[in-house]
């Protein structure tokens, strides 16, 4: 399956509880990267310009950003119900093996080869969502905003998070203001040339 | 547990944990300068290890992780404890969020949300990248940093999966070779 395969639906609000539970129980260090991995390529219940879009209002939105996620593509799919099992699908056994963690770490986490192996565990978790970003960027093709605009965009929102520490809401909101510009001009001149 | 909990600081933790939902745009991770001000500080229910270990197993373990939070209730008042700080720091924001998807979907040909899709898509990817080379940081160690472009080509370009990946790490790293 990859980004040329049609796009199916789930088949029901049993089918996203697992699907969540799946990758969420592959998420060491984050969910997000599975996520895209599952849905997009694996399942192909969205394409990655579709993630992107739900991504964006999980982001700006408060809360966890792949809970967001969750209750948008159940909802998406099942409504309320669909959001309820998406979002149930991610949580409940986690949180199992969260609270069992947090009973025993006392005697574990003093092991060497534990703290080795969560190490190398976070190294591959960086290169997931690396990974998970470059496979996203190909949907910016053929949208409002012309590809040397994205990229402009997209390195200054880098620069200034990764690199300049700017507080996020702001820079987010700052940055996404100019961009939403370019694009509210973008889409209403195009609208104005078909004649709409 | 370094107190012992009386039924009006649970009480209060819940209602501070709904308030921080609602702050919490950018993950709950936004808000644990806070929650240590509440919980540490304030109210007592945990020791500065036990906050610092929380946030350490919310990482390393799967799933969201937003179940930090659990975590660290649970080590201040138990099961009630860590259903009181999961369900406070969840059901405004995930409210919120559900109905913003339904009024966002029914509305999606306004020229606005056409905009604002098309205006985030590049800065979403941009904060997407940006956590991954945070977390990268984290890797001390050229063993480590090769790890970290191994895993992103393997990623990338092949359907090698998930767990292999995760698993290749933990044993490298366990035996000390990253």
């Amino acid at each position: 399956m990859d980004h040329n395969t049609p796009l199916v639906r789930p088949s029901s609000v049993g089918e996203l509880f697992v699907a969540f539970t799946l990758l969420a129980l592959q998420g060491f260090g984050g969910v997000l990267a599975v996520a895209q991995r599952a849905l997009c390529e694996r399942r192909r219940w969205l394409s990655a310009a579709q993630f992107v879009e739900l991504l964006a209002l999980a982001q700006v939105l408060p809360g966890p950003n792949v809970c967001n996620l969750a209750l948008m593509v159940g909802d998406r799919f099942f409504g309320w119900r669909g959001a309820a099992a998406a979002l149930a699908g991610l949580l409940a056994v986690p949180l199992a093996l969260v609270l069992v963690a947090t009973a025993l770490y006392a005697q574990f986490a003093l092991l060497p080869a534990v703290a080795g192996a969560l190490h190398g565990m976070n190294a591959v978790a960086a290169g997931l969502v690396i990974a998970a970003a470059l496979k996203l960027m190909p949907s910016l093709r053929g949208g409002a905003l012309r590809l040397p605009e994205s990229a402009l965009v997209g390195a200054a929102m880098f620069i200034a998070v990764q690199w300049l520490r700017w507080p996020l809401i702001w820079t987010l909101a700052g940055i996404g203001a100019l961009s939403c510009a370019i694009a509210w001009r973008r889409i209403g001149a195009s609208s104005a040339e078909k004649g709409a | 547990m370094i107190a012992t909990v009386a039924d009006a600081d649970l009480l209060a933790l819940f209602g501070h944990f709904l308030v921080l939902s609602l702050l919490s745009i950018g993950g709950a991770l936004t808000v644990v300068p806070e929650m240590h001000r509440l919980m540490v500080s304030r109210l007592g229910l945990l020791s500065d290890a036990q906050f610092n270990a929380s946030i350490a197993i919310g990482q390393a373990a799967p799933g969201p992780n937003v179940l930090f939070v659990a975590a660290m209730g649970y080590q201040a008042a138990g099961l009630s404890g860590a259903a009181i700080t999961l369900l406070g720091i969840l059901l405004p924001s995930a409210t919120l969020t559900y109905a913003a998807a339904r009024w966002g979907r029914a509305r999606r040909q306004w020229r606005a949300l056409r905009a604002f899709k098309a205006g985030m898509a590049p800065l979403v990817i941009a904060l997407v990248l940006a956590t991954g080379f945070g977390l990268a940081a984290q890797a001390t160690g050229w063993g480590a940093l090769a790890a970290v472009a191994v895993a992103t080509l393997l990623a990338w370009r092949t359907r090698v999966h998930v767990l292999v990946l995760v698993g290749a790490g933990a044993a490298l790293g366990a035996s000390g070779l990253i």
